[in-house]
């Protein structure tokens, strides 16, 4: 019975997840993933109770638990400010991972030190697999909430032999591994769970602000893997699906990251990327002596009243400002003058995979306006103009036209082929990791100086004023 | 060893259904994604209420009650969260 309840649960995950396929459907595929597991958790209840392995008393602290961690996850979930979802997935995980590796602790205490067969040798190996995954994921996800919530300095931390004590440090938990298993102690077990956790903090704190986006759907996989590994060790189906599913989304969406920024996934997990600032470049004096085209809000707003076409480029920095709505009401205003209006959003624009449609359907930005860089990449040619709010490495030319930058071959938005580019930044600082972006001194490029709220404000009342077209 | 092989089995069939599916979502849901994976991933409740043991001064039955609360947090947060996000796409 509970084997056929956990079997309806994994296919209500699974169609969760399928039904994110379509806005459209993924409001459906998030009920089915609540009803999964709600069948799961009343199957376990059962089993518990029948098999006897938990009584009444520790039933009643296991409810108690799950009421107040559910109101908790409730509150956390109203409250949560869209900018601040990078944040609670951070978080999340680092639950996940800590529960795992509690689940573990306790499945190797149930079982008293035994003759050492083959069964009790897999036990013990997938004992101490979940312990150390769900450590390393509770520590590394802390760091990882620690940088995204600027608790903690978000520059890759370097320091000399760095790679040798990562190593070391992954050696020394094999070694204790082995120790475990053939002694069968539970304090080898939390040694090795404290060598990994050491790691999993050294590892995020290693990894620069411009790499979150990968980190945190590395963390994501890892917490699906937690989840296997103590499915493995309780004999549990259940868990060992729903880890495998957390797993492989996790790792996919940090393939699709690395993709985006053409670095390689043992470069992002190694480190160390945005902490050596590059040496000045030598294009500088160049660019300084040739200098910008300045723009003010009342030229940029006639220049899109005379388009036929506009996109919208937003970056980290639009979310910053606060600048969302704003920019649906000037896109509400161009639209009501038969404009063309679209959004380009790139895979790594915003701090998670995908943050910046969030924050856009927040602000009411209808999402069949709302394009992906390699549906819209092809249009920039035939575009008016193109309007960058915040936006700074993943619009830079240098990536595909300079072999010697940092961001050479990283696919970009290639806003340069439009007509005409305006860029909303506060000043020409560079962004990440001290890039410099020609794109500013393009003769097709405007610069519109200021914070990115105030500047498109700004444009809205000159819209508004320039009515007569 | 013969549950080894049974359970690595269904393992390695998730692993191939995830990637299927997974690839199949939109990116413009990648942040839904990764929250509704972190209330799935909840799933470790279910794990920590097997590990409960009768008495309930006993090690397992706190560390099982520290890995439901954590657990439960992600289940409740991640759902609504989730929930929340996605009653704001909108076609119009």
């Amino acid at each position: 019975m509970v084997a056929l309840a956990y079997l309806v649960s994994a296919i209500c995950f699974v169609l969760s997840l399928g039904g994110l396929a379509s806005p459209s459907s993924a409001r459906r595929g998030n009920t089915l993933g609540i009803a999964g597991m709600a069948v799961a958790v009343v199957a376990t209840v059962y089993l518990a109770f029948s098999t006897g392995s938990a009584s009444k008393e520790s039933l009643t602290a296991a409810a108690i638990s799950l009421i107040a961690g559910g109101a908790i996850g409730a509150v956390l979930a109203k409250r949560v400010a869209m900018t601040a979802m990078p944040e609670l997935v951070a978080i999340l995980h680092s639950f996940v991972g800590i529960a795992a590796a509690f689940v573990g602790i306790a499945g190797f205490l149930a079982h008293p030190p035994g003759e050492l067969d083959g069964a009790r040798i897999v036990h013990l190996i997938e004992c101490y697999l979940g312990v150390i995954i769900g450590s390393l994921t509770f520590t590394g996800s802390l760091v990882a909430f620690g940088k995204l919530k600027e608790l903690i300095k978000s520059k890759a931390l370097v320091f000399p032999m760095r790679h040798g004590l990562n190593l070391a440090l992954a050696l020394g938990t094999v070694a204790v591994g082995a120790w475990f298993v053939t002694g069968q102690g539970a304090i080898a077990l939390y040694v090795g769970a404290a060598l990994f956790g050491v790691l999993g903090v050294l590892l995020v704190m290693g990894i620069g602000g411009a790499d979150m986006p990968v980190v945190v759907s590395m963390l994501n996989s890892y917490s699906g893997w937690a989840a296997s590994a103590t499915g493995f060790l309780l004999g549990n189906d259940l868990l060992i699906i729903v880890g495998a599913l957390v797993g492989s989304s996790g790792a996919i969406l940090s393939y699709i990251m690395c993709k985006a920024m053409n670095r390689s996934f043992v470069s992002v997990i190694l480190g160390g990327f945005g902490a050596e600032v590059g040496g000045p470049d030598d294009r500088a004096e160049a660019f300084a002596a040739k200098g910008v085209n300045r723009a003010g809000p009342a030229d940029v707003a006639e220049l899109m009243l005379g388009a036929r076409s506009v996109i919208m480029v937003p970056g980290y920095g639009m979310a910053v400002a606060q600048a969302q709505h704003n920019v649906r009401e000037l896109t509400e205003l161009l639209q009501k003058k038969g404009i063309n209006v679209r959004f380009a959003i790139h895979p790594v624009a915003g701090r998670l995979p995908g943050h910046m449609n969030v924050l856009l359907a927040e602000a009411n930005v209808p999402y069949p306006i709302v394009f992906e860089m390699d549906e819209i990449n092809s249009e920039m040619p035939d575009t008016d103009v193109v309007l960058v709010l915040g936006a700074n490495d993943i619009v830079n030319p240098d990536a595909l036209e300079n072999p010697k930058s940092p961001l050479a071959g990283m696919p970009v938005l290639e806003v340069w082929r439009a007509q005409t580019v305006v860029a909303i930044k506060r000043s020409l600082n560079p962004g990440f990791a001290g890039i410099d972006n020609p794109l500013y001194y393009k003769d097709n490029t405007l610069m519109l100086f200021g914070d990115a709220r105030k500047m498109v404000e700004a444009l809205v009342s000159a819209v508004k004023g320039g009515g007569g077209h | 060893m013969e549950a080894f092989i049974q359970h690595l089995t269904v393992f390695v069939l998730a692993c191939f259904v995830g990637y299927q599916v997974v690839w199949k979502v939109t990116p413009a849901l990648h942040t839904p994604l990764m929250s509704v994976t972190n209330a799935i991933s909840g799933i470790i409740v279910v794990g920590a209420m097997v590990s409960l043991s009768p008495e309930l001064t006993s090690v397992q039955t706190i560390l099982g009650c520290i890995a439901i609360f954590v657990a439960s947090i992600n289940v409740a947060g991640g759902f609504l969260v989730t929930q929340r996000m996605l009653s704001m796409f909108r076609r119009k």
